[in-house]
């Protein structure tokens, strides 16, 4: 799904980066490129360094080593901060503040970037309709007063508070149950689509990955092994950790048309 | 009972206004310095350490001693050594809690602050500062119960306080005085306490912690700036006579009778009760009191430095001069007692084992236990007289000079080191005893002014001088200290000698 011809909305080029001074990489001379309205996910085990690459985009990490642009621009020679405020972010365990209402937690990147107040009303609104949390009902309420799954639309209705085109979430639906899960992964990518987002998603789920991506990203111990559509990470991948990564969704799905088959 | 009540209660508007001043004024000052410091730490690790073992290191030094400390520091005694001193005991609660609650607060949450793309400030603002409010208010009211209840100790120290009550109602064995002092401290640390948690309560039902947290910084420093203004003394009229008094019943009797005095003359008087007996010195040399009563020898052995033992005459002389010329002090004279330590112990103990003189007392010694006041066992006068008799007993303990008389009435100690005026010597039957090589030095009292004191004073102070013998302090402390009548009934009795004397 990646767009050949037309410039990327993010690079990295070959960065690596190191939370000890160099001595331990967290990650290793990783490349990727992002087409613009592409969903990109980062695919690995705890430990492997996709989130550390999620955080790279952003500059809540900053590389030791290697270029990373963002719309054509260069990330290092960009504030970190106003660089934040253009890019959404949404993060495991959904970080809403709990001394802030709902209206409040949405309005956060807007009233940093000093939106009128009237603009920040008018957009939080829009936002909860968008994300299907209607403002009368929910805009005044605590985070502690939502649900998993509510929380997890206020956080992704935050992070596009500011109208960003690169949206980074980091396990978004990583402690929701299946049900909540499936019915806000179908929400997001339908809003990916909808609204052009260049999105970057790191799990460890394979099955999500499979049905999210354009195009998964598969890292192991700071390197990315590997990078592809689902469709041929799933049937031509040659490396070995990938072919073993890809056999228990195979299996599984193998498994439940067997019983649905022994059913019928 | 109702009267006497009714005089206590006159003081409390003086003294709680005045103890209110001092724990809004440490306190505001106090989250000033401990908030930002707090965060200092939390945004540098190295100051971590450092500044949590300096506040700890402050809260570990007895609260008297910091108090007391702070009058040579800062060359100066009343409201500003006790503020300084409220304010440093303040911090530590506040910037432990402050950091503890900083540090509390979720990664994740701060992880979501930066992504979202808050400035460090932003995040501490908005996210990490509203989080941790409830943890700072504790550490605000514990510091605010602290500062309430030690800043009782600010009254030796000059500071006035709801310490006053404590501390004269102990000397003066006024009981309903310690009872009222006590009961308001607990009170105004009660209310504080209650104020401050309902300011957070009502703040945080509407999720706007550090609003809240402004309030209630708003309103100590707003109260403490209040109070100020309203208790400036007003600078109309000629300047207040301000009167020392140290820390025994004669000390505040006569205190008041010099206010008395200069009252009758149409002058403005007023009392700076229970001070330590270096500070009233210092603070009669650097101007900060006018006028106060000390004894000859104490100014021979203690601040003259002198091991020798002239004549009374001669140590009055050289003590003169030397107030004068050193330290700008005008000794207007001997009022006419001597106040002297003076060995005593029971009758009937006395009488058994044949005691009349301390020479006598020498060879019993060993079996024997000594009391003394705080500061006796310290002083010079009694390093001299141990040595000169060679007196060595089995024990030596200081305790307060009020609680000594009943103590060898009891028997708790066998001797102790009184003061010879103590109308208590003749009420518990103790017998004083001889000092046959005169170890000890003359303690003529002696009332001393500030050197910029006008004429008007000297005039209405001058009839003091000679005027009170030994007999009548006497009656005059034993009104107070064995009969509990008011210090200003005394006072008023010994102003009716005064005046009735050629």
């Amino acid at each position: 799904m990646s767009a050949p011809g037309a410039a990327p909305m993010i690079t990295l080029d070959r960065v690596s980066s190191s939370y000890d001074g160099g001595r331990t990489l967290a990650v290793r001379e990783v490349s990727l490129d992002v087409a613009a309205g592409e969903l990109l996910v980062l695919l690995g085990e705890s430990g492997c360094g996709k989130t550390t690459t999620l955080k790279l985009i952003n500059r809540l990490v900053e590389p030791t080593e290697g270029g990373i642009t963002v719309a054509g621009r260069n990330v290092l020679e960009h504030d970190p901060i106003s660089l934040r405020r253009g890019i959404g972010y949404v993060i495991q365990g959904v970080g809403l503040f709990p001394h802030l209402s709902v209206r409040e937690n949405v309005a956060i990147v807007p009233r940093l970037l000093k939106w009128p107040a009237a603009d920040v009303r008018t957009r939080v609104e829009a936002l909860l309709d968008m994300v299907g949390l209607p403002a009368a009902e929910f805009a005044d309420r605590a985070p502690s007063a939502l649900s998993g799954g509510q929380k997890q639309r206020i956080g992704v209705a935050r992070a596009l508070a500011a109208r960003p085109e690169v949206m980074l979430m980091d396990e978004p639906f990583g402690a929701l149950d299946p049900l909540t899960r499936d019915e806000l992964q179908e929400h997001v990518r339908g809003l990916q689509r909808r609204l052009g987002l260049t999105v970057v998603l790191v799990t460890h789920d394979m099955t999500e990955a499979l049905l999210l991506a354009d195009r998964i990203a598969v890292m192991k111990d700071g390197v990315i092994v590997g990078c592809d559509t689902p469709g041929r990470l799933l049937n031509d991948s040659t490396n070995a950790y990938i072919r073993r990564l890809m056999r228990m969704p195979k299996r599984q799905a193998d498994e439940v048309e067997r019983i649905a088959g022994a059913a019928s | 009972m109702t009267d006497a009540w009714r005089e206590q209660l006159a003081l409390l508007p003086d003294y709680l206004g005045a103890h209110l001043q001092l724990t809004i004024v440490a306190l505001a000052a106090g989250l000033l310095i401990s908030v930002p410091s707090a965060i200092a730490v939390t945004r540098m690790r190295i100051l971590r350490g450092p500044v949590l073992a300096v506040a700890g290191a402050i809260q570990t030094v007895p609260s008297l001693a910091l108090l007391a400390l702070m009058v040579p520091l800062l060359r100066t005694i009343g409201f500003l050594p006790a503020v300084i001193a409220l304010t440093l005991y303040s911090m530590l609660p506040v910037i432990r809690n402050t950091v503890t609650g900083i540090e509390e607060v979720d990664g994740d949450l701060i992880e979501a602050a930066r992504g979202l793309g808050m400035t460090p400030n932003q995040v501490l603002r908005l996210v990490q500062l509203p989080l941790a409010m409830p943890v700072i208010i504790a550490g605000v009211r514990t510091a605010t119960v602290w500062v309430v209840g030690i800043a009782t100790l600010s009254t030796p120290v000059g500071a006035t306080s709801l310490g006053n009550y404590i501390f004269t109602g102990l000397q003066t064995q006024n009981h309903r005085a310690v009872l009222l002092g006590c009961l308001s401290a607990a009170a105004l640390a009660l209310a504080l306490d209650g104020l401050i948690r309902g300011v957070e309560v009502a703040s945080r039902s509407r999720r706007v912690g550090l609003a809240g947290a402004a309030a209630v910084v708003t309103l100590l420093i707003g109260l403490g700036v209040a109070s100020m203004l309203i208790d400036r003394p007003p600078a109309a009229h000629g300047r207040r006579i301000t009167i020392g008094a140290k820390t025994f019943s004669e000390q505040y009797i006569l205190a008041k009778l010099i206010a008395m005095r200069l009252e009758d003359a149409g002058l403005d008087a007023s009392t700076v009760e229970s001070l330590g007996s270096t500070i009233v010195f210092d603070a009669l040399a650097t101007g900060r009191i006018d006028a106060y009563v000390d004894y000859s020898g104490t100014i021979w052995a203690n601040h003259m430095q002198r091991r020798d033992m002239p004549a009374a005459g001669v140590v009055l002389n050289e003590m003169t001069e030397w107030l004068r010329g050193e330290r700008g002090i005008i000794c207007l004279g001997p009022l006419g007692f001597e106040n002297a330590y003076a060995l005593a112990l029971p009758r009937e103990t006395a009488a058994r084992l044949g005691i009349g003189t301390i020479a006598d007392l020498a060879a019993h010694a060993p079996e024997l236990t000594m009391g003394g006041d705080y500061e006796f066992f310290g002083r010079p006068e009694w390093a001299a007289l141990r040595d000169e008799y060679g007196l060595r007993f089995r024990d030596e303990v200081a305790m307060d000079s009020t609680l000594m008389y009943a103590a060898a009435r009891a028997g708790e100690v066998d001797v102790i080191a009184a003061f010879s005026t103590d109308g208590r010597l003749a009420a518990y039957d103790l017998t004083v005893l001889d000092d046959p090589r005169g170890a000890l030095p003359p303690y003529d009292a002696v009332l001393l002014l500030g050197r910029d004191v006008a004429d008007d004073v000297r005039a209405a102070l001058s009839p003091l001088i000679g005027a009170i013998d030994d007999n009548a302090m006497r009656q005059a402390n034993r009104l107070v200290d064995v009969d509990g009548r008011p210090v200003s009934e005394a006072a008023r009795y010994l102003l009716r000698i005064v005046e009735g004397a050629p």
